[in-house]
């Protein structure tokens, strides 16, 4: 497992004399009800195979039968993607043994896949990159094993493995692209955003849950090197087991590092999957391509070919949602945000938060400043995402409201905002108990002011003689002493009146 | 009268008319294989307990005036390649010994609904891989005709059950011939529906493309009685058809094959003929030609290459649809001693589990799968599976059925192909190029052979969802032939009784 014996070479400096190529094989559970043969219920973190049936347990005799919506939703993502659907296509059968696929045989697509030859526009510092989708596919999911023993949590060395065929049968849909080129050293991070972007879409067409940490998104990310001015393409990696955004852009970062240090020590890349570790960013082998196993594919004699009509094709294309690229340019016209803070709010997954505290009566901009602002520093806090904190849009859209009539300022909004985080109620019901509306009853006021004037008396002098500008201190001893409920501008003009 | 030699039909009208009852039918059937199968062995399992409770049950609703469908109370032999609650399905296989399928097959379900009594599963070749019985892990069956003779194959314990007495009907599956040959070397109707026509849930694949399981019967009326139960679309079979099931039943009592135009296939026959099967095929094609059918003569060259075809199509298959056999989830286990890991339980598993000739399958379709090898056999067999189906397609488009030999040869010794596979592969020389095409034909019994005193078959082929044109020839064939031969063939048979 260890990395140590890679040596590197500094990213500008491999960008410099190698330009990278890469490529994505995402896979995604489909959010179907059922499995992609069986009815069997596909609800994630089950009691381990309590929904099987002899179907996706392969059982001797059972047959698969293919789930209509699984196509449906293959299809969905297909028009999305800009793909050609075909009009006739078969399932194949890739064979190769292991234990947790239960019939020793994946029913997958091979030369006849579902939709192909797409793209898929990705917004990278501003730039637009289009990039080719190859293919997207449906086949069903294998079991999870655990190995459990040994060192390294794989099946070699374990002293037992323990497997769930819950997930054995849950249709995926692997979306290839087409290899991805020139974009130098903005490769890893265009990786990152395709995938982001294509997670938004997928979200968007309501087809996945796509919960990269629960592996219902997968990514496989291949990476190769090819000498500047060579004109020659390398040989690829394949790296597994990226599971998060972030994961994307570091491991491709790595591969363009290490496989540098390869070629530049006038090495040979070897063809093989890689293994990605999380906590240490890098990758290390794991099987060799050049020795991999013979699949056997060939056509699923238990299906017959799938040959959606072409009047089902443009039901489900009438059907599609407003998809994240057109809906960007609306809400920004709509909105009136720079590009910059729509990017901003995409990476923070708050334009739907947006959208819903724009709904809720709260301008834009307000939106804007409390969901990336305090909002995401408190979920940044607590180590979730915005859409696990526990407020509503709407809430968000009252406290803005709120300040905008001036009954509360902006460190009084601090703290409802905290307590409707920490469950204590509605904003209304917060500011009600709490006593935390701005004070600007002058006669409350007039009080602290004095009091504030009598134990600063040299302050006071100063301001007396026109240094105006020391005001703010009074204003701060005033609204300590009203732990922060006092109007400030109402504050201000109160002592100004009084000393000057 | 004997309820044992009572046909399907007979039993059924007794059973309706209450003159006997289901227990006793079922009763009788059992002491007949309690008293013949130590030499028969067409059963690996006798279901004496689940078939008097069958039994019972069927009795209970006939007293509660229940109106109850034709095979109600009448006995079924089901091949041990279906899956049967309460009863294992070995599949003629050490590996699966001992499995008890948690699911019942369609077909089970249909039987079961019908009322059939499932009086036990029969042996056969391992996974349906033969044409003799020979490769069945639990020992060959005998023919009753002459027990040192083999009853055909794969299903040969379901042709060998009915031609003992020892249930009137059985089902089978025909993957390459694997109802026909068994039907016509045990003097016996069996039929191989159209493929998609019945379904195959809970049939334990062999080669999911060719593979359809159909009836036997002593009688042509009687296959047709099962054939109408077990047919018909399944959801849980995406490769079922979804039509109406051809009218078979009213084809057997129809029998009539005036102005019908029957083609008779000269590419299936020749050198490698018994004279003794061709003779009796010829007078069975005069005898059609005397009842007013209009017999010609129709040539499919590319037969020929259907037994090559098969044989790199059928292993392909097989080689995908075994690999579930790894000692994972069920079946045997071997060498699981706690210092192997998965990947070797499963390779000693599978080398003590599969007899010879499944291995030689697997691995013959494991090489044509392969990469680089693929075009030029598992493609090329395909191609040749497409001028075969055009073969049928043009001679269909001249005659209403085609008729041939449904063998080669009579019922061929124990023992005497068991070394050499080729010469066991011709077996089906005449019955593959159905299969390939997934069209329908039946073996109806066409006299014993001049030569060895052994039942001979006659093969009708008809385009696929035309199976009642099958049993209209089969049907007449056999009352014309009964003048001759007595009704059924069967009663000439000797092996048992001497």
């Amino acid at each position: 497992m260890t990395t140590s014996a890679d040596t590197l070479v500094p990213f500008a400096a491999a960008i410099g004399r190698y330009e990278p190529l890469i490529g994505l094989e995402t896979h995604v559970e489909l959010g179907t009800r059922t499995k992609m043969f069986c009815g069997c219920t596909t609800t994630f973190g089950a009691e381990p195979n309590s929904q099987v049936c002899p179907v996706c347990l392969g059982l001797p005799g059972s047959l698969p039968v293919v789930n209509r919506m699984a196509i449906e939703y293959a299809i969905r993502i297909g028009l999305a993607l800009n793909c050609s659907i075909a009009t006739w296509c078969r399932f194949a059968r890739k064979n190769y043994f292991y234990p947790d696929m239960p019939k020793n045989f994946q029913i997958s697509q091979y030369d006849e896949p579902l939709c192909t030859d797409g793209w898929l526009d990705v917004k990278v510092e501003g730039a637009t990159i289009r990039v080719g989708i190859e293919r997207v596919h449906l086949e069903e999911d294998t079991g999870k094993s655990l190995h459990v023993g040994g060192a390294t949590g794989r099946i070699h060395g374990a002293d037992y493995s323990l497997v769930d065929y819950n997930r054995a049968g849950i249709p995926l849909v692997e979306i290839v692209t087409k290899p991805i080129e020139a974009t130098g050293a903005a490769a890893p991070e265009v990786a990152r955003v395709y995938v982001t972007e294509l997670r938004d879409l997928l979200r968007s067409l309501r087809v996945s849950d796509v919960r990269m940490e629960e592996g219902s998104l997968r990514c496989d990310v291949n990476t190769s090197l090819s000498p500047r001015g060579s004109g020659v393409w390398g040989t690829r990696t394949e790296t597994k087991n990226v599971n998060s955004l972030r994961s994307v852009e570091r491991a491709v970062r790595f591969e363009i590092e290490r496989q540098a240090a390869v070629l530049d020590a006038g090495g040979r890349v070897i063809q093989e999957t890689r293994h990605f570790h999380e906590d240490t960013g890098t990758t290390t082998s794991g099987r060799s391509k050049e020795e991999a196993q013979d699949y056997r594919y060939f056509p699923e004699p238990d299906l017959v070919p799938v040959a959606p009509s072409r009047e089902w094709v443009e039901q489900i294309r009438a059907g599609l949602p407003e998809l994240p690229a057109a809906r960007w340019t609306r809400l920004q016209a709509e909105w009136a945000l720079s590009e910059a803070d729509m990017t901003a709010l995409r990476n923070a997954g708050a334009l739907d938060l947006v959208a819903e505290t724009v709904a809720a009566g709260a301008s834009p901009a307000d939106a804007r400043k409390w969901w990336l602002g305090e909002l995401l520093r408190r979920a940044n806090e607590a180590g979730t995402d915005l859409a696990g904190l526990s407020i509503k849009p709407a809430e968000v859209a009252r406290v803005a409201d709120l300040v905008v009539q001036g009954a509360l300022n902006d460190q009084l909004a601090r703290q409802v905002l905290d307590r409707v985080l920490a469950g204590q109620g509605t904003p209304d019901e917060v500011v009600a108990a709490r006593g935390l509306a701005v004070v600007s009853d002058d006669g409350a006021l007039t009080a602290a002011v004095e009091a504030a004037i009598a134990a600063n008396p040299d302050v006071a002098a100063k301001i007396r003689d026109g240094k105006v500008a020391a005001a703010g201190v009074l204003v701060g001893a005033v609204m300590k002493a009203t732990r922060g409920k006092a109007d400030a501008t109402r504050v201000r003009q109160l002592i100004l009146n009084r000393l000057t | 009268m004997e309820l044992t030699r009572m046909t399907a039909a007979e039993l059924s009208g007794a059973l309706a008319a209450s003159e006997v009852s289901a227990t006793e039918v079922t009763q009788a059937h059992l002491e007949r294989i309690a008293a013949v199968d130590d030499r028969v062995h067409a059963f690996l399992h006798v279901a004496a307990d689940s078939a008097l409770a069958q039994a019972a049950a069927v009795d209970q609703r006939r007293s509660n005036g229940q109106r109850l469908g034709p095979l109600a109370g009448v006995p079924v032999a089901v091949k041990d390649v279906f899956t049967t609650v309460g009863l294992p399905t070995t599949c003629g296989s050490r590996i699966l010994a001992g499995w008890h399928p948690p699911y019942d097959a369609t077909i089970t379900q249909r039987l079961k609904q019908a009322g059939a009594i499932i009086i036990g599963k029969t042996n056969m070749d391992e996974f349906a891989m033969g044409s003799s019985t020979e490769n069945s892990a639990f020992g060959p069956s005998h023919n009753p005709w002459d027990l040192a003779k083999i009853p055909g194959g794969s299903s040969g314990g379901s042709a060998a059950a009915v031609a003992a007495y020892e249930a009137p009907l059985a089902i089978g599956t025909d993957t390459g011939g694997s109802i026909r040959q068994p039907a016509a070397v045990c003097g016996i109707v069996g039929t191989k529906p159209t493929y998609g026509g019945s379904s195959r849930y809970g049939v334990v694949a062999f080669a999911s493309s060719l593979d359809t399981p159909g009836p036997f019967g002593r009688t042509v009326l009687d296959a047709a009685l099962l054939h109408e139960a077990i047919s018909g679309y399944d959801p849980m079979d995406s490769t079922s058809i979804d039509a109406p099931v051809p009218p078979v039943v009213a084809a057997a009592r129809q029998a009539d094959v005036s102005g019908l135009r029957i083609g008779v296939v000269t590419d299936l026959s020749g050198d490698g003929y018994q004279p003794g099967v061709l003779s009796r095929f010829a007078e069975a094609v005069e005898l059609l030609e005397s009842l007013g059918a209009k017999v010609t003569e129709v040539s499919c060259p590319h037969f020929k290459y259907a037994l090559p075809a098969y044989y790199l199509i059928a292993p392909s298959e097989a080689s995908s649809n075994l690999a579930r056999f790894d000692a994972m989830r069920y079946g045997l286990r071997v060498g699981d001693d706690g210092t192997r890991d998965a990947e070797e339980v499963m390779a000693l598993t599978r080398e003590a589990g599969f007899g010879a000739e499944v291995k030689r399958r697997i691995i013959l379709g494991a090489y044509a799968l392969s990469s680089g090898y693929y075009d030029a056999y598992y493609g090329k067999a395909q191609q040749v599976r497409t001028l075969i189906i055009r073969d049928f397609d043009a001679a269909f488009g001249q005659v209403d059925v085609l008729v041939s030999p449904s063998t080669p040869t009579t019922a061929f010794g124990i023992g005497e192909r068991a070394d050499n596979p080729i010469a066991m592969y011709l077996a089906d020389l005449c019955t593959i190029p159905s299969d390939l095409a997934g069209n329908a034909a039946i073996s109806v019994p066409c006299g014993l052979a001049a030569d060895d005193g052994l039942p001979v078959g006659l093969q009708v082929m008809a385009p696929a969802l035309a199976d009642d044109r099958l049993y209209r020839v089969a049907a007449a064939a056999e009352a014309a032939l009964a003048g001759r031969w007595g009704q059924p063939l069967l009663s000439q048979a000797k092996g048992l009784e001497s």
